[in-house]
């Protein structure tokens, strides 16, 4: 029984969390200052996820070449 | 616009996957059992059809500011790990999907299983492999249709179009009863990648209280923006690649161009 259940969160987190989990947590991480900002002041906030996945996006392609290489 | 980028997102998103659910049909009926393939398909489907009324009712009832930034972060993480591997396909970082010598390998591996009957399937191994290749191709179909369609509040339009791709696929698989190895899957993959997490950003940024200048026109420069830098990254991991093959590597990835 645990095993299928460790077996059916595997899946999930494979299935959304996918290969790299910093990506996910880049965009948690994004996503809760963009929140967080929007919140307590006045300046546009739109911005960070864009700089949050441009920085991110580049350094998870980084981590793969790098182990192949 | 974004009834259309709708259309086209989940339209090449459930193409690229039924393509793939459709390789994996043909090598279970042909090494196998059609009719217990047939049955995988079918409840696959079926179970496909349970999700979709249990998750479209529940997501259309939360709020919207709620669902942007629960469905755009998971569509942005989603849409990432898509436009990755596209990114490491096209650079040559990862060899490209081919649909022949997939069909090829889980032929191979079909004929050399062996044959148990469980009820009213004949081949089990037949059944279970169309089923899961169907259920693992579609859960992702209904995700993006799910979520694109409730945060535009169209699911009708992104039903549409995931059926609308299903009945290509079949209608083509049907016509050269092969693989469709002619279809430009990796190219696809990246389109889907790019409007994903284009959209993504778009919709989590907003749930999360961001307000994007010039309100939804901003999709008019965030998906080409998005693709722009996606293509100077494959420049630049790409050139990383000929440097280490100057560098006389022999096992140095080998390089392919994005089509």
């Amino acid at each position: 029984m645990i095993a299928k259940i460790r077996a059916f969160g595997a899946f999930w987190y494979d299935f959304i969390i996918g290969d790299d989990w910093r990506v996910a947590v880049a965009v948690g991480v994004a996503l809760a200052i963009t929140y967080g900002l929007s919140r307590t002041t006045a300046v546009p906030v739109w911005w960070i996820v864009v700089v949050g996945v441009a920085i991110v996006l580049p350094l998870s392609i980084r981590r793969v070449t790098r182990r192949r290489s | 616009m974004s009834g259309s980028a709708l259309f086209i997102a989940v339209f090449l998103a459930c193409l690229v996957e039924a393509v793939e659910a459709l390789t994996i049909i043909l090598a279970a009926g042909t090494a196998r059992d059609w009719r217990s393939a047939i049955t995988g398909l079918v409840t696959a489907l079926l179970s496909l059809a349970v999700v979709v009324a249990v998750l479209g009712p529940a997501v259309s009832v939360i709020p919207l500011s709620g669902l942007r930034l629960f469905v755009g972060g998971l569509l942005l993480i989603f849409g990432l790990q898509w436009l990755r591997k596209a990114i490491l396909r096209a650079s040559g970082n990862k060899a490209l999907h081919d649909e022949s010598a997939a069909y090829q390998a889980t032929l191979t591996a079909a004929q050399q299983a062996s044959t148990r009957r469980r009820g009213i399937v004949a081949d089990w191994y037949a059944f279970t492999l169309a089923f899961k290749g169907v259920l693992l191709e579609g859960l992702e179909v209904v995700f993006i249709a799910l979520t694109f369609g409730s945060n535009q509040h169209d699911i009708g339009l992104a039903a549409i179009a995931a059926i609308a791709a299903v009945l290509a696929v079949t209608v083509a698989g049907c016509a050269v009863r092969a693989p469709l190895s002619r279809v430009p899957e990796n190219s696809m993959k990246f389109v889907v990648g790019v409007m994903l997490t284009a959209f993504g950003m778009y919709w989590g940024a907003e749930g999360a209280g961001a307000h994007w200048p010039g309100s939804d026109a901003a999709l008019l420069v965030l998906i080409p923006a998005v693709a722009l830098y996606a293509l100077a990254l494959v420049a630049v991991f790409r050139r990383d690649n000929t440097s280490t093959s100057v560098a006389g590597d022999p096992a140095a990835p080998r390089r392919e161009s994005l089509s």
